[in-house]
């Protein structure tokens, strides 16, 4: 994502000649840099990266692709839409004019109700409505983005040391009962009730995660089988654990925990109507440290070398272990304050599904991402949007909210396939450097 | 096993002297084993525990006194793991029977405690039951990785097979029709990762991973659209039929599990002989197995590495693809959202646990399976262990497989590697 749409020097394409360019010219003296013949514009450069397999065009296309499989799906899935079908050799205009009629609604309502519906912009114009309710739907989707980065840094920081987290929803899930736990148990004030809870949420992720790290480098354990077996435990153990008295809402004859104390609950940040809390900041600023761990920090080139060569990297005196370990408890760590932030902003209390998904889709955001951290917010938004777009859909045009799984998938399986969507779309290679190269090499 | 963790495989492999791999594991259970003994026997109570031989508290039963039944087969459980550490030879006939003494102690103990009884015909049946789709599910990844694509879409090959099972059932009346569907449906999503995997070199795990959740969601989604309104015209499969062998169904304990099953469980078991004889005993299992460790070798001598890959995946789609029709229609009749709930991701703990082989898939299956049935049965008894963590049982077990405190595990050599000519 970073890395879209603009090469980074005119690097010479194979079919003509390479761009004459004096040794030592001062592009960057100052001073409007002076074009030569055989040069490239700006404009030629977009437009050769435009139609060629870049991360950003591949991405864009992936998008596309995933929702005509939706679209597909959602004519399938229609009654009505799919009589008409039976009529399509008698009446083939008015099959294709009801299915394009269909699509267009459902889609549309969605994107009502992932960004803005123009109609609630228009009568808040004429002073009709309030501002939040122009401002609900971008709340929803900030508010469903920010667990998903949080959960897709945690998966996207290991695979860049070599390391497969599937266990972000379990991680997750040891954050939620910390953080639910300090909530429940503890009336504070604020100043120090929510930090201490996002901390306790962020300390049991990161053990938990942890955990995977040491038995990976005490025994080689694979971390995949390792995680997958700890989302169970997790899961389990939560079942147990909101059962328990001191825990457990006695008022209550399902399993639900007490509420959580308003002052450890994350502040609104818009507005009080607006689900939208700190939540998305903290993502924000985990990506930002992220990047800049990966990129800056000695850390981040450590485990960046782990991840291209663990015996290289040993060999110029890493400690190959020590960086697998701390990389699994940091990644716990980024998933314990995504379930820390379900259960202190939207759930406010524990249940078997305090955290949904998170985890699971974290696996497909870090992937859509491309395990950048700032390519894992932008794919975190996309996801949320979708998952509040699917909403309204399911509302409005009466589309089930499982297509969004579908269309999510899609798009990673696209996105991890970059040969698949250039042989669709026959794409020209591009003359930056082949797209996603981080998947493929994995 | 992927090649997304490349090599950071800290070197165990090659214990010298006397401390051999079977050694520490014989250790190892001998240390929980006195633990577990003198915990189980302390704990219990003098009361019998009673264990009746068939399916309902009546009829022939035994009793144990809880104290002696938990000391006793505690000693033997003892006994077994030293037998592993002094020998240091036949390690799965040792590490089963300690596990099998220690269970019969932890039972003796939890039992008496309650002053309940079992029914350990009950017990056996709905370990088969359960066994049921981790056999399908785990044969189907032995079948994948031995030929090197590493399969983590078992749970979406299970759902597929599920939803297709209950959709062609209904529509067809036929549940032999049904069954063919849910293996075409396991097909379906073993074609995917086949083509992504080996045409489009996607990472095999990145490739389960969201193969699963495609498959989640396209079921979840036609679930809702299609059946979820008109249950009757498309969600209303018939049930398996119960096929009861003539007088092997009446042999107490093991009876009702083994031979009064359905046209699948004694699939499940033909499927395990069969994988295992075709594995180790025919060109195809050679030409497999040798695709699986070195696919450039196996490419020397004239194997079509690629061809053998696609055939395995899709195999393994089909066997993994009738496992899901369990969910549909024998558990219960109908598709539900999600109706595997991970049984797929227990499935390839057990493929692991195993060791890549069809029979140990197949054993740790049943443990698996027991672990789940036998929560289920102390929640109803209501024991002093909570339901939550026998179940976390099977779980735990894996962790410590893979961290090679129990057992040595070694994945074929080329899991997850693409296989590139050049």
């Amino acid at each position: 994502m970073t890395s879209a749409g603009e090469p980074e020097g005119a690097a010479p394409s194979p079919d003509k000649s390479p761009p004459r360019r004096e040794e030592g010219r001062p592009y960057l003296t100052g001073g409007k840099p002076e074009r030569h013949r055989g040069d490239k514009t700006f404009w030629q450069r977009f437009r050769e990266e435009l139609y060629a397999d870049n991360t950003f065009t591949v991405t864009a296309l992936a998008v596309v692709l995933a929702l005509a499989v939706g679209a597909v799906l959602m004519v399938l899935g229609d009654e009505a839409v799919r009589q008409q079908w039976a009529y399509f050799f008698y009446q083939p205009l008015q099959t294709l004019q009801a299915s394009w009629d269909f699509i267009a609604k459902a889609y549309s309502d969605m994107f009502k109700g992932a960004i803005v519906n123009p109609d609630t912009l228009n009568r808040w114009f004429w002073g009709m409505t309030t501002w939040q309710q122009v401002l609900r739907p971008i709340s929803e989707t900030l508010t469903n983005a920010a667990p998903l980065i949080l959960t897709g840094l945690a998966v996207a920081i290991p695979f860049r040391a070599g390391l497969f987290n599937i266990g972000a929803q379990g991680q997750a899930i040891m954050g939620a009962i910390g953080a639910g736990t300090i909530g429940i148990l503890l009336d504070l004030p604020a100043i120090i009730a929510l930090p201490l809870a996002l901390i306790v949420g962020i300390v049991f992720g990161g053990l938990w995660g942890g955990v995977v790290g040491v038995l990976k480098a005490k025994t080689g354990a694979h971390e995949v089988i390792v995680t997958i077996m700890l989302n169970y435990i997790a899961a389990l153990f939560l079942g147990w654990y909101i059962l328990q008295p001191g825990i457990k809402d006695p008022a209550r004859t399902d399993a639900i925990s007490k509420e959580v104390y308003g002052s450890s609950l994350l502040p609104k940040i818009f507005d009080p109507s607006l689900r939208v809390s700190l939540s998305i900041i903290l993502a924000l600023l985990a990506a930002w440290a992220m990047a800049w761990l990966l990129n800056r920090g000695r850390f981040g080139f450590e485990l960046r070398a782990v991840g291209y060569n663990p015996n290289a990297a040993s060999t110029a005196g890493m400690k190959v272990g020590a960086t697998v370990s701390v990389t699994m408890a940091l990644a716990g760590a980024l998933a314990g304050l995504g379930g820390a932030t379900m259960v202190l902003g939207t759930a406010q209390v524990l249940t078997n599904g305090v955290v949904g998904q998170i985890g699971f889709n974290g696996i497909l955001v870090a992937l859509l991402g491309r395990v950048k951290p700032w390519g894992v917010a932008a794919a975190g938004l996309l996801f949320g949007a979708l998952q509040s777009g699917g909403q309204a859909m399911q509302t409005f045009a009466g589309v089930s909210n499982e297509l969004v799984t579908v269309i999510q998938s899609m798009i990673v399986i696209f996105v991890a396939a970059p040969m698949l969507v250039k042989s669709i779309f026959r794409l020209r290679k591009s003359p930056s450097e082949a797209a996603s190269a981080v998947l493929a090499k994995g | 096993m992927s090649s997304t963790s490349t090599t950071i495989d800290v070197a165990l492999d090659v214990p010298t002297g006397y401390w051999t791999r079977e050694r520490k594991t014989g250790a190892v259970l001998a240390v929980i084993a006195v633990l577990g003994t003198i915990l189980f026997t302390v704990r219990a109570s003098g009361a019998p525990a009673k264990f009746f031989l068939g399916e309902t508290v009546s009829g022939a039963s035994f009793a144990i006194n809880g104290v002696a039944g938990a000391l006793v087969f505690g000693l033997l459980s003892v006994a077994a793991a030293l037998a592993l550490l002094v020998t240091g030879k036949r390690y799965g006939l040792w590490v089963s029977l300690a596990l099998l003494c220690f269970i019969i102690s932890a039972m003796c103990w939890l039992v008496s405690a309650r002053e309940g009884s079992v029914a350990l015909g009950t017990l056996s049946a709905v370990t088969i039951a359960a066994a049921l789709p981790l056999i399908f599910g785990s044969l189907s990844g032995v079948l994948c990785e031995r030929t090197g694509v590493v399969n983590v879409a078992i749970e979406g090959q299970l759902l597929t097979g599920a939803f297709l099972a209950a959709l062609v059932g209904t529509v067809t009346g036929n549940w032999f029709a049904a069954l063919i569907g849910a293996a075409i449906g396991g097909a379906l999503i073993s074609a995917l990762l086949a083509v992504l995997s080996i045409r489009y070199l996607v990472d095999q795990v990145v490739a389960g991973i969201v193969l699963n959740a495609f498959a989640l969601g396209l079921t979840g989604y036609l679930y809702e659209q299609l059946m979820q309104k008109n249950q009757g015209q498309f969600n209303d499969p018939p049930r398996l039929p119960v096929w009861k062998i003539p007088g092997l169904s009446e042999i107490p304990v093991i009876g009702p599990a083994l031979f009064r099953g359905t046209f699948l469980t004694y699939l499940a078991f033909i499927f395990v002989i069969v994988v295992t004889v075709a594995l180790f005993r025919t060109r195809w299992g050679l030409r497999t197995r040798a695709v699986g460790e070195h696919p450039a070798a196996a490419d020397t001598v004239g194997v079509r590495v690629l061809g053998l890959r696609y055939t395995n995946v899709l195999l393994a789609g089909l066997v993994a693809g009738l496992g899901g029709a369990y969910f549909s229609m024998m558990a219960t009749t109908g598709f539900t959202k999600n109706v595997t709930g991970g049984a797929g991701f227990i499935a390839l703990a057990a493929m692991i646990f195993g060791r890549w082989h069809p029979v140990g898939a197949f054993l740790a299956a049943l443990f698996f399976g027991f672990a789940g049935g036998l929560s289920t049965l102390l929640q109803i008894l209501g024991t002093e262990i909570p339901r939550e963590f026998i179940a976390m049982l099977p779980y735990v077990a894996t962790i410590l497989a893979v961290a090679g405190l129990v057992g040595r595990v070694r994945a074929p050599a080329a899991d997850g590697k693409p296989y590139v000519k050049g």
